[in-house]
């Protein structure tokens, strides 16, 4: 690396040359985290279709193999459907507003990509290490809702302007309450700093992840994150039995999947989100032999995973909440306890030291 | 010219042509997308600065929570142009008044050095762990205490004046009570009444 550095300094001069440089291996660095994120999404549909079929005790998707290989049936049709998505004819209304419809979709995909930046995969593999990472990520995820509002808006379509209202008031909403969970954790591991919030987590086992003490702002987060992606139960933007299907009902062909490809990287976004701040992250379960082998990655994807089961798992399971019923579970039950557990947390911290080192207090405080 | 000077050239440039675009362009939810952007290239610009706090609390508030609930106004609303555009003339003179005093204000402090105006020297640089956050955390809860409560009583103050303003109780509103709802039990809805069968006579 610092060979081809140098090669760049001697080209471009010192400054240009390292600016340059940054640039570039950045670049495939970025090419690095996508190109897997996008393969883990379109998985991810699969093992939804797969997951929600045998909850419901059916096959799902058994057809598409990959050169006849009977044992591979159905994992050929994630590529299958890409190919189909890439095929189609992107239609755009006569009464849409052509420019803003066109740039919906990638104003929705933009921020789902970038707030990866920040994500630690092991203690040393993350692409931009900043101090204030935990803003940077609500910063981003908070401009999703761009992409939403103006899909709506440039359909010129009663549905799909019904569908971006539903879920510009929706994510507002559930935002105040993720904030919230997230501002205990930062009271926690007292850094903005995605690292040092999975090293304040470091410990023998896993009663020291915050999971334990913030269990209820656990669920918060967990909950406000299903909201935030507008997935089951919460997906009334889409809301297919009343309003057709919401924001992206005139979109179709490459436009329409990528809204599908955001929802569901904001899907794995919000996984290992949840892994990182309340999971502990790369962390082993239990700081003894058989678990500190396996690699820091390895766990980190394996928690994902165990999250996005439950992503799965509430779409098999509830039904759709009715839209009245969001706002008060947002505004009126998860502001107040977020608030309540915010006070707490901060009294507790503040008792005196002999309080703190009692066992069981002295793991957390 | 250095990397950042370019950096820095081409953020501002499409500062200004989208604050331009905000006060030209015909069409409102332009206007406020157009907003949008120039809030981004802004907090870019304070990246440079090293004001990583403030420029992703900008992004944060305004893009992420401020401008959506504009954008959302703007698009319920059916703005009429024309009669956007009725007074222009009116109000021209005093809005052109306002400009003049902007204008002398802020070239008042570019051009501090002719006023006799200390100029502001360059804030040195900072090591790659100084945490800008920590330190304007501490400035708010230790020195500015006083002023940043005012500031959040005052917020405070709007919110429930909002809220008291628009809040009206309605008599003859239906809606649903959850709690209600789930209290309810079999004997306050269901009445099971005993009906002798019908004889079939033949």
């Amino acid at each position: 690396m610092e060979n081809i550095q140098r090669q760049f300094e001697q080209v471009f001069g010192t400054d240009w040359g390292s600016m340059l440089f940054l640039l570039t291996s950045n670049l495939v660095l970025i090419f690095a985290i996508v190109i897997p994120l996008l393969l883990c999404v379109a998985y991810l549909t699969f093992a939804e279709r797969k997951i929600i079929a045998y909850m419901q005790i059916r096959v799902g998707p058994n057809r598409v193999t990959f050169f006849g290989i009977p044992w591979l049936r159905g994992w050929g049709q994630p590529i299958a459907d890409a190919v189909k998505a890439i095929m189609k004819e992107i239609v755009i209304p006569s009464g849409a507003n052509k420019s803003l419809f066109v740039l919906a979709p990638i104003l929705t995909i933009m921020p789902a990509l970038a707030a990866w930046a920040v994500i630690p995969f092991s203690p040393e593999l993350v692409l931009a290490d900043i101090n204030a990472g935990l803003l940077y990520i609500l910063a981003m995820t908070s401009m999703g809702i761009y992409g939403i509002i103006i899909a709506g808006w440039a359909s010129n379509s009663k549905y799909a302007f019904l569908g971006a209202m539903r879920s510009a008031a929706q994510v507002v909403s559930y935002e105040l309450a993720m904030g919230f969970a997230l501002v205990c954790v930062l009271m926690m591991s007292q850094s903005l700093n995605i690292g040092d919030i999975v090293n304040g987590q470091q410990g023998n086992s896993f009663l020291n992840w915050y999971l334990i003490p913030l269990f209820p702002m656990f669920l918060v987060y967990l909950i406000s994150g299903v909201a935030e992606t507008n997935r089951a139960p919460f997906d009334v933007a889409e809301g297919e039995s009343e309003i057709v299907a919401g924001f992206h009902v005139d979109y179709s062909g490459m436009a329409f999947t990528v809204f599908f490809l955001a929802e569901y990287s904001n899907m794995i976004l919000v996984a290992a989100l949840t892994s990182i701040m309340f999971l502990g992250g790369w962390l082993p379960p239990l700081d003894i032999a058989p678990f500190t082998l396996i690699p820091g990655f390895i766990w980190l994807l394996l928690k994902i995973a165990f999250i996005l089961f439950f992503f799965l798992w509430f779409r098999a399971t509830f039904p759709r909440y009715r839209y009245d019923q969001i706002m008060r579970l947002g505004w009126k039950v998860f502001i107040p306890i977020t608030l309540v557990w915010i006070v707490l947390l901060g009294l507790i911290m503040q008792l005196p030291e002999s309080i703190r080192n009692l066992p069981l207090l002295n793991i957390w405080f | 010219m250095s990397f950042q000077d370019v950096i820095f050239y081409i953020f501002s440039g499409i500062l200004i042509a989208s604050a331009l675009g905000v006060i030209t362009v015909r069409n409102p939810v332009y206007s406020a997308l157009l907003l949008v952007l120039a809030f981004i290239t802004c907090a870019g610009l304070w990246l440079l600065l090293e004001a990583e706090f403030l420029a992703i609390v900008l992004v944060l508030v305004y893009v992420g929570a401020v401008m959506v609930l504009f954008l959302f106004v703007v698009m319920m609303l059916d703005i009429n142009l024309d009669r956007l555009r009725e007074g222009f003339w009116k109000w021209f003179p005093f809005g052109a008044l306002i400009a003049v005093i902007m204008v002398g204000e802020m070239s008042m402090v570019l051009m501090g050095k002719y006023f006799g105006v200390e100029e502001m020297p360059t804030p040195a640089p900072h090591d790659v762990d100084y945490s800008n956050t920590r330190e304007l955390g501490r400035l708010i809860y230790t020195e500015y205490v006083y002023a940043f409560e005012l500031a959040a009583v005052l917020l405070l103050v709007a919110m429930v004046a909002a809220i008291a303003l628009t809040l009206r109780h309605r008599e003859d509103k239906k809606s649903p009570n959850p709690s209600k709802q789930i209290q309810v039990k079999k004997e306050d809805r269901l009445r099971i009444v005993a009906i002798p069968a019908e004889k079939n006579e033949q």
